[in-house]
């Protein structure tokens, strides 16, 4: 007779499906996505998703855990996209591959793989990139530059030079460095008012591919892969600094809608902040993991001296959530009134 | 029924599977050919038996004597002969043996005089005592003894009675058809528990998905002339633990450190309630039980079977599929594989699946925990499961009691949502069992290092005492010694330096006496060997004519030797003695 | 000046520092050694001098003093893990061979009621009388078989206690990335 213990019946749910439903929930940003910029994009996350398959069995090898089981959990294949869908579009190829080869080998396997490691890994292929290569990695593609699918290809692949038009900047970075080029003389709202670099209400066709991000959120929230602590957390506080300080100084602050849309603000909130490995993992230890995250990024993107904050502010926040996370243990069943 | 029910956190809902054993009403089941009895079968001591190997017993008659007051007794489950008080296979996860009364049955199933009582003629003692003596017990699956919980609590009011019809694990129907067809005896066993707790509310609670078991309920409420409210909880996997129906029908929580008597409230299962009133009110011990046969059979029913009749008989009944691998005992949350078909139905059986892999898929490997929370989502006990994971995993069971892992339930709704497929649940029984072993060392440590040092103690005591009394002893050696050598010296001029005398005089006899234990001890030892190698081919079965004879030899070669022994020996101290 | 002022201040922060740790050294002395008693609670108890000591607290105190951690047969590999874990020290292999638990049982057909073995057991756990059969109180025996040795009849065996089902355990779900690492482990247990 066979020894297996109960419970005998299981959901129907596996590592596997839950990242599916991740990247599913990516799916309608990715659109927005290559809408505006064209198909470098798809570009980049088969390049990432190759490069990380491709270490994730290097790796596995080495250390002797089987591949078909971890190969197909599709963890690897997360953090590919969060990877690509935060580096410039036209980044060149190695670009990408160092910084995915990285979280992979660096931040997830050698910390034990899938379920242990203590950051971000995608947030660390960023950080470590912005740091290596800045240059390369704030070179974003102008507005209104129409570039063919083969000419998108050969930029990436290194085929052809890298020209200036190549190297714009994201609505965030534009509006940070004509505040401290005119330091002080220029107003905002005379800068939201350029629709070319600005777009309708955030960024030029950047705000339609956070929207996309939210629709993917909201349903990650639907289908119960997330809660709604750390996103609802996230904006909450983002919205609260960037409006008060916007309330205090509409010159020289832009008002919360333009963070919230702008820069990684949404993907952060929905795809990497709830990350749930290196995240917090108690509903109000989430809240302050969320809450942190959102203030960190708006400070760093702010006053910091980096375009964007989110990469930072999450890095930052996982360092806290194991303490976070000992702080916040809920009370349980029946032992409520006391602690 | 306008009463506000409340919720408790978590909770899944795995596919119920109820529909194919309600189909038919409750069946006899057959008798077997053997019933093996398990003296243990509720929480507390083991009964004793009070039954030999060819004793006649009868129907409902004791065979096991309850031991102490958390303890039930068990009963002869039909007439018959006793085959043996041995070991045997039990249904337990362990597949280990324990001691069981096996009765070859007459056929006759003739009962014992039964007595029936009118229990309000009684004292609350003699009820409580009645239903120890009839070995009536949780049948829910915890199987704790119901008379040691129908005592409420001397500072806190009782407030509510809770009955639990709720069966909320997948394919037991068990209690379902209990309420449909034996409603009425259900609300009067319910009576008796009201009765000795003397509740404010009897709260009869039952899943919205067994409407038919409700509305026989409130009928036989009305029929009665009580007043039990009959509540239908929403349909959620475990709202049948008692913890959750509790927390439901009267919004307490339970933790695992507090008795729920102490927060005013008691629960017992129906079929509890049931046996309780066909003990008091017939006379009739707990011999027999529902058990749900269901899974992968072609005839799934609920059937009346008598306690220790062996599964696989049992589960014949309902024709399992070629394909059948194995019997699941209790639902398929919680239950789990009987390690051996020949184990027989306890009062906790409850129900029988009949496993196949078709049925229930082998669980795909483990991975590693991704810390996804759903975990503690689905937790009813709102604990942090995958802490308790890492924890129990690294051994570190300190720690895994900080995340409170006494208070779970082992409902099974953390491994059931799991993506990863962690066997969350083993990893809590493994931490449990090794913290209650720890336990139980440390505990055996304690005791064992106070009664060293008690010893240590005494034994300085005593030789403080000897020193004492030896140097008194010497003392007035010495002043003897001394008035007499005055007396001689008074008379004559008596020889100087005795001082040595009297340890020589004293020592002399201490020798003799040495020696004479020693040649005791020696002979007592010549004696025992003989005695040993004598007694030991008595301990041999003896198997044939020639063996036979040679023990006989041997016998009577023992008994010369004894007799030469005792010879020889005797005299030998007595020789050294005067040596 | 400065220089003065420097020195003036980092003489300060010592002085207040310094009186800080002083007081607290005051303030929370801990009484005895608790060392001992640590490593006495880990030790099993059974008194029964295998190590070469009189008893578990002689040798708490060894070890306290530098003694080698792997002389407690009873207490197994685990007992040397664990004073490893309090200690710091490095895990060594038992000693000495790793026995099941075990209760002395008296064969009372043989015993001749000496007493040797009564003063022998460290824990009182041998009822009898001069000359009258003696018994041993399982629940209390502690396995340590000092009763053995001063038996003149050898009338005293071990008997291992067995799995059962009041002290069956669940084992540990067993793990299955690596099965070549489980394996390992499981031959590495056997040997």
């Amino acid at each position: 007779m066979m020894f297996a213990p109960a419970p005998y019946l299981l959901k129907d749910v596996s590592v596997s499906k839950v990242m599916a439903q991740v990247c599913l929930a990516l799916l309608p940003g990715i659109v927005a996505y290559a809408w505006l910029v064209g198909p470098a994009i798809l570009f980049q996350l088969i390049i990432a998703s190759l490069a990380a398959l491709g270490a994730e069995a290097v790796m596995l090898r080495l250390q002797g855990k089987p591949l078909a089981m971890f190969l197909t959990d599709g963890s690897a294949i997360v953090s590919a996209w969060l990877i690509a869908l935060t580096f410039p579009p036209l980044a060149p190829w190695w670009l990408v591959v160092t910084g995915t080869v990285f979280a992979i080998v660096i931040a997830k396997q050698l910390y034990g793989g899938l379920g242990q490691n203590p950051f971000n890994p995608a947030m660390i292929a960023f950080a470590v990139c912005i740091v290596a290569f800045p240059a390369l990695m704030s070179q974003w593609p102008s507005v209104g530059l129409q570039l063919s699918v083969s000419d998108q290809l050969q930029v990436i692949l290194g085929l052809m030079p890298r020209v200036d038009a190549l190297s714009g900047a994201t609505p965030l970075d534009a509006m940070k460095t004509a505040l401290k080029l005119a330091d002080g003389n220029v107003e905002v709202s005379h800068l939201l008012a350029n629709q070319d670099l600005y777009g309708n209400f955030a960024g030029r066709g950047w705000e339609w591919v956070a929207v996309g991000y939210l629709l993917g959120g909201l349903w990650m929230w639907q289908r119960k892969l997330i809660t709604w602590h750390v996103p609802t957390a996230y904006v909450a506080a983002l919205v609260a600094i960037s409006g008060s300080l916007w309330l205090y100084n509409p010159a020289q602050f832009a008002n919360p809608l333009f963070h919230l849309l702008s820069g990684g603000a949404m993907l952060g909130a929905f795809f990497i902040a709830t990350d749930p490995v290196s995240g917090c993992t108690t509903p109000r230890g989430k809240l302050i993991f969320g809450a942190g995250c959102g203030l960190l990024a708006y400070i760093i993107r702010v006053f910091g001296g980096y375009p964007d904050g989110v990469a930072f502010a999450v890095l930052l926040m996982n360092l806290c959530a194991p303490v976070i996370d000992l702080l916040t243990q809920p009370p349980i069943f029946g032992m409520k009134d006391k602690s | 029924m306008l009463m506000n029910l409340f919720k408790f956190k978590g909770g899944v809902k795995p596919p119920t599977n109820k529909t194919q054993s309600v189909g038919l009403p409750i069946a006899q089941a057959p008798l077997p050919s053997s019933l093996i009895v398990p003296l243990h079968q509720s929480i507390g001591g083991t009964p004793r038996p009070v039954v030999q190997a060819g004793d006649k017993v009868l129907k409902g008659q004791l065979i096991g004597e309850a031991d102490g007051w958390i303890s039930a007794a068990v009963h002869a489950p039909t007439s018959g002969t006793v085959r043996a008080v041995a070991m045997h296979v039990q249904p337990h996860p362990s597949g280990l043996d324990a001691l069981c009364v096996v009765i070859e049955p007459d056929g006759r199933d003739e009962w014992i005089d039964r007595q029936p009582l009118d229990y309000s003629a009684l004292s609350p003692e003699e009820v409580r005592e009645r239903l120890q003596q009839a070995g009536v017990v949780g049948l829910g699956g915890a199987v704790f003894p119901t008379h040691g919980k129908l005592t409420a609590s001397k500072t806190v009011p009782m407030d509510e009675l809770v009955i639990n019809g709720a069966e909320c694990e997948p394919f037991i129907t068990c209690d379902d058809l209990l309420m449909r067809e034996r409603a009425e005896e259900v609300v009067r066993g319910v009576g008796i528990f009201r009765d000795l707790l003397q509740p404010k509310k009897v709260l009869i609670g039952i899943e919205d998905n067994k409407p038919e078991a409700a509305a026989a309920m409130r009928a036989a409420v009305q029929a009665v002339g009580e007043t039990f409210e009959v509540i239908q909880v929403p349909t959620l996997y475990p709202a049948g633990g008692a913890k959750q129906l509790i927390r439901v029908l009267t919004g307490k929580e339970v933790p695992a450190s507090k008795r729920s008597t102490d927060l005013g409230v008691q629960c017992f299962n129906v079929a509890t309630a049931y046996t309780a009133w066909r003990a008091v009110a017939h006379g009739e011990p707990v011999v027999s039980r529902l058990v749900t046969l269901s899974g992968n059979v072609q005839a799934p029913r609920n059937y009346e079977v008598l306690i220790g009749t062996p599964m696989g008989e049992l589960l014949q009944l309902a024709q399992p599929q070629p394909d059948t691998d194995g019997i699941i005992m209790g639902g398929p949350m919680m239950g789990f594989l009987v390690p051996d078909a020949n184990a027989p139905v306890v009062k906790a059986t409850n129900c029988l699946i009949a496993h196949s892999a078709q049925l229930f898929p082998p669980k795909a490997p483990e991975m590693p925990c991704i810390r996804c929370g759903s975990c503690a989502q689905a937790c009813p006990h709102e604990l942090q499961p995958f802490e308790m994971y890492w924890f129990s995993r690294a051994k570190n069971f300190g720690k895994t009691q900080e995340y409170h892992i006494f208070d779970c339930i082992e409902c099974g709704c953390c491994s059931f949502v799991c993506p990863s497929r962690i066997p969350l649940v083993s990893y809590f029984r493994f931490a449990k069992s090794e913290i209650w072993a720890r336990e139980r060392e440390k505990k055996a440590a304690d005791t064992a290092k106070e009664r060293f040092e008690f010893k240590q103690l005494r034994e300085e005591r005593e030789k403080a005492e000897k020193a004492e009394k030896l140097a008194k002893a010497a003392a007035a050696q010495a002043a003897k010694k001394a008035a007499e050598a005055a007396a001689a010296a008074a008379a004559e001029n008596a020889p100087p330096a005795d001082a040595p005398a009297p340890t020589t005089e004293q020592t002399v006899p201490v020798d003799a006496g040495m020696d004479a234990k020693k040649a005791a001890i020696e002979a007592a030892m010549a004696r025992a060997k003989a005695q040993r190698a004598a007694a030991q081919p008595r301990n041999t079965e003896l198997q044939d004519a020639a063996m036979q004879q040679e023990v006989a030899e041997i016998e009577a070669r023992r008994a010369a030797a004894h007799l030469t022994d005792t010879e020889a020996t005797t005299p030998a101290p007595a020789k050294e003695k005067t040596e | 000046m400065e220089i003065l002022l420097a020195i003036a201040i980092m003489a300060l922060g010592a002085i207040v520092l310094g009186a800080a740790l002083g007081f607290a050294s005051i303030k929370f002395k801990v009484e005895g050694d608790p060392l001992v008693e640590k490593i006495e609670a880990i030790l099993p108890q059974t008194q029964c001098g295998q190590c070469g000591y009189p008893g578990c607290k002689p040798y708490a105190e060894a070890i306290a003093n530098g003694e080698e951690i792997n002389k407690c047969p009873p207490g197994g590999s685990e007992g040397v893990q664990r004073l490893a874990d309090l200690l710091g020290r490095e895990v060594k292999p038992l000693d000495a061979e790793e026995k099941p638990k075990a209760v002395a049982l008296i064969d009372e057909n043989t015993c001749i009621g000496c007493t040797l073995c009564i003063q022998a057991c460290p824990v009182d756990a041998i009822v009898g009388a001069a000359k009258q059969m003696h018994t041993i109180v399982a629940a209390l025996c502690t396995g340590c078989e000092l009763c053995l040795p001063p038996c003149p009849v050898e009338c005293i065996s071990m008997e291992t206690i067995g799995e059962n089902i009041d002290n069956w355990k669940w084992k540990y779900p067993v793990v299955e990335i690596r099965p070549e690492l489980r394996q390992a482990a499981a031959s590495q247990e056997a040997a």
